[in-house]
């Protein structure tokens, strides 16, 4: 198993433009703060540590992919700065004000679409309008909008089980985004799609980013999404939970999908690659020898 | 055609199959009632006297077993006198087909012998009045109170334990009381059907309601839904093409408490009548109104079942956007399992681009 040594860039050496946008970020307000949040569940042999000490400011517009093995707890992570969980220590801050509980303020994808089966598209995207309080002729027109920048705008009469899941969670993204969250939590909103539409909603959600003012927070396991799509990538490792290192994505922008192949892509993926799975090769993994074939070919 | 392709376990059927199916599962029965009463030498326990002869409390007409006959017979040639004949009939309580299948238009024709007694269409109309207002009175406090306990773990706690007991007295057990306290007319009836339906009821919603995707109401919540809007705009909607198959499946148990609830106070409805025809002998009768009440509920339940595709247009299949009436078996059967979000991989539409020509949407929207 020797691999050619790779002759790649290092992973923190970026471009002077680059450098300059990241500049340019952090001079920009910050939306979410996460200080030194912790989460600890209660079992029957004592408490089991989910992340400890969890920081991060995350600015306005800014694309933050949160990665790890699971059971790192980044799910959690996100659950709790969405109010669908509470946590053990810390706190939330959106725009310099803490938060608790769930809000419009914080707009969320989740991994299994989530729509309402008995509404249409429309009605669906409508939903978090109607509840604050806009009249219905107002959510509709406004509806329709986000319907057409996610360019469903010809499937509004449809019901949700009539749409393919990478059309779900277009509809998912509108519904969240109708309601001008100041940050949209995204929680592995792909990893249900298979690989084709998965690269194909990296895309759309690229192209919504740019055209919304709105920041993201993306929860994923996939190396090459989070490098493609994040400014910056907070790697977070297991047992206990905790972040341990966030990265500034030194790949340009706009990305396309040729870049996957360039050197700045592949020393970033290199090095999340090691990250994540470096200290998981151990002893356990392995399988016991035991053989149950007597082919004399030997598969290589 | 082989037994493979018929008896595969979970085997889907070809339609014109199941229709033939369909039609057989009545069939059948049919066919071995039709060979009990027309084939003369199956059964046929008893023998109808044509002829007295010799055996001095014969007459013309009169029924006997065929034992009797027999032996009477066997008496009668020994005395030397005149042998009775007859021929093998059933007992009077199992008509032929025939009889029944003319009775379901003579006993609607007929009118009553005595002025006093009721038109079966009149019987019909006074059981259905019970069964609407018994099951009516029950939905109006056990559909609210149901979702309730199924929404709030408070109510739930509240109520059910209690409900889980009393569920368990039967309630005709309750038609003494109900006759003292109401009355002998038409409102202890109506009692004992809210008794038999509104326990099992409230029990049955929150239960369906309790299955409700929390996925839904996390989605709701970050979306700005709060308090009893949760309720109203997620819960209630989530659920109640769901509640509405309980409904169908609750009013076929309503009607299995008629029967009961009409023999309290002075009977009254399908019961009398049905008891009334017994009295008289006319089995033809019986049986044509009790296949009557097959009848009713079946076409009531379909009819509802027609509803619910106009009313919950997202339940339609899948994939055709047919609207397709299902008998309640088949709901049960299909009932999705609980908190599973609706992970769907296999179907998606060929192409994802906005622009393109996808359009996996075509029902008859």
């Amino acid at each position: 198993m020797s691999v050619a040594p790779l002759n790649l860039p290092s992973y923190k050496e970026k471009s002077p433009e680059v450098a300059a946008r990241f500049d340019r970020i952090r001079a920009r307000p910050v939306v979410l703060s996460i200080r030194n949040l912790k989460k600890t569940f209660d079992t029957k042999d004592g408490s089991h540590i989910a992340f400890q000490s969890a920081s991060l400011d995350v600015h306005r517009r800014e694309f933050i992919c949160i990665i790890g093995p699971s059971g790192c707890g980044k799910s959690t992570l996100i659950r709790i700065v969405a109010g669908l969980e509470d946590s053990s220590g810390g706190e939330i801050l959106i725009d310099g004000h803490p938060v608790s509980g769930p809000g419009p303020d914080r707009g969320m994808v989740f991994q299994g679409y989530t729509l309402f089966p008995w509404r249409t598209v429309r009605k669906n995207v409508m939903f978090g309008l109607e509840m604050r309080g806009k009249s219905t002729a107002v959510a509709d027109v406004e509806a329709r909008q986000w319907l057409d920048m996610v360019g469903l705008g010809k499937f509004e009469g449809s019901y949700p089980h009539q749409l393919s899941g990478g059309m779900k969670q277009r509809v998912a993204i509108a519904r969240a985004l109708a309601n001008e969250p100041r940050i949209l939590l995204m929680d592995e909103p792909f990893g249900a799609l298979d690989a084709l539409t998965r690269c194909k909603m990296q895309n759309y959600l690229m192209q919504i980013w740019r055209k919304v003012e709105v920041t993201i927070l993306f929860i994923t396991h996939d190396l090459e999404e989070a490098c493609f799509l994040a400014d910056r990538i907070v790697v977070m490792g297991a047992n206990p939970g905790r972040v341990v290192e966030v990265i500034e994505n030194p790949i340009p922008r706009p990305r396309s999908t040729e870049q996957l192949l360039t050197p700045e892509f592949l020393a970033l993926k290199h090095r999340l690659d090691e990250l994540i799975h470096a200290p998981a090769e151990t002893d356990d993994e392995k399988l016991p020898m035991i053989k149950l074939t007597e082919a004399g070919d030997e598969v290589e | 055609m082989g037994l493979r392709d018929r008896l595969g376990l979970r085997h889907e059927l070809p339609p014109r199959r199941r229709f033939v199916l369909m039609v057989c599962s009545f069939l059948l029965p049919l066919a071995v009632w039709s060979i009990v009463s027309y084939v003369p030498w199956i059964w046929h326990p008893r023998v109808r006297v044509t002829d007295p002869g010799g055996v001095d409390y014969f007459e013309a007409g009169m029924d006997v077993d065929r034992d009797v006959f027999a032996h009477e017979a066997a008496n009668a040639v020994k005395a030397g006198l005149k042998a009775p004949v007859g021929y093998r009939v059933n007992p009077k309580y199992l008509p032929p087909p025939h009889k029944v299948a003319r009775a379901f238009v003579t006993a609607f024709t007929t009118p009553p012998r005595l002025p006093s007694e009721p038109w079966l269409l009149e019987s019909f109309g006074l059981s259905i009045r019970t069964i609407f207002w018994g099951f009516f009175i029950s939905s109006i406090f056990g559909v609210p109170l149901g979702i309730l306990c199924g929404t709030y773990r408070f109510f739930a706690r509240l109520q059910e334990p209690f409900i889980e007991w009393f569920r368990y007295l039967p309630a005709p057990a309750f038609g003494a009381l109900c006759v003292a306290i109401l009355g002998i007319d038409d409102a202890p009836k109506v009692a004992i059907i809210v008794i038999g339906t509104f326990f099992q009821q409230v029990l049955v919603i929150a239960n369906t309601v309790r299955k409700v995707d929390p996925a839904l109401i996390e989605a709701a919540e970050t979306l700005g839904a709060k308090g009893w809007r949760l309720l109203t705009g997620v819960v209630i909607p989530a659920t109640i093409a769901d509640i509405y198959i309980d409904m169908r499946i609750l009013l076929g148990w309503a009607w299995t408490y008629l029967i009961v609830a009409e023999v309290f106070g002075t009977m009254s409805g399908i019961t009398f009548f049905i008891t009334l025809q017994g009295r008289y002998n006319q089995y033809d009768n019986v049986y044509a109104a009790i296949a009557m009440i097959g009848v009713i509920g079946l076409a009531c339940d379909m009819t509802l079942a027609w509803l619910a595709t106009i009313l919950f247009p997202w339940k339609r299949s899948r994939s055709s956007g047919r609207r397709r009436i299902k008998p309640v078996s088949q709901l049960i059967a299909e009932s999705p399992p609980t908190g599973a979000g609706e992970l769907n991989f296999t179907s998606s539409p060929p192409a994802e681009l906005p622009g393109g020509s996808v359009n996996p949407a075509q029902s008859e929207a």
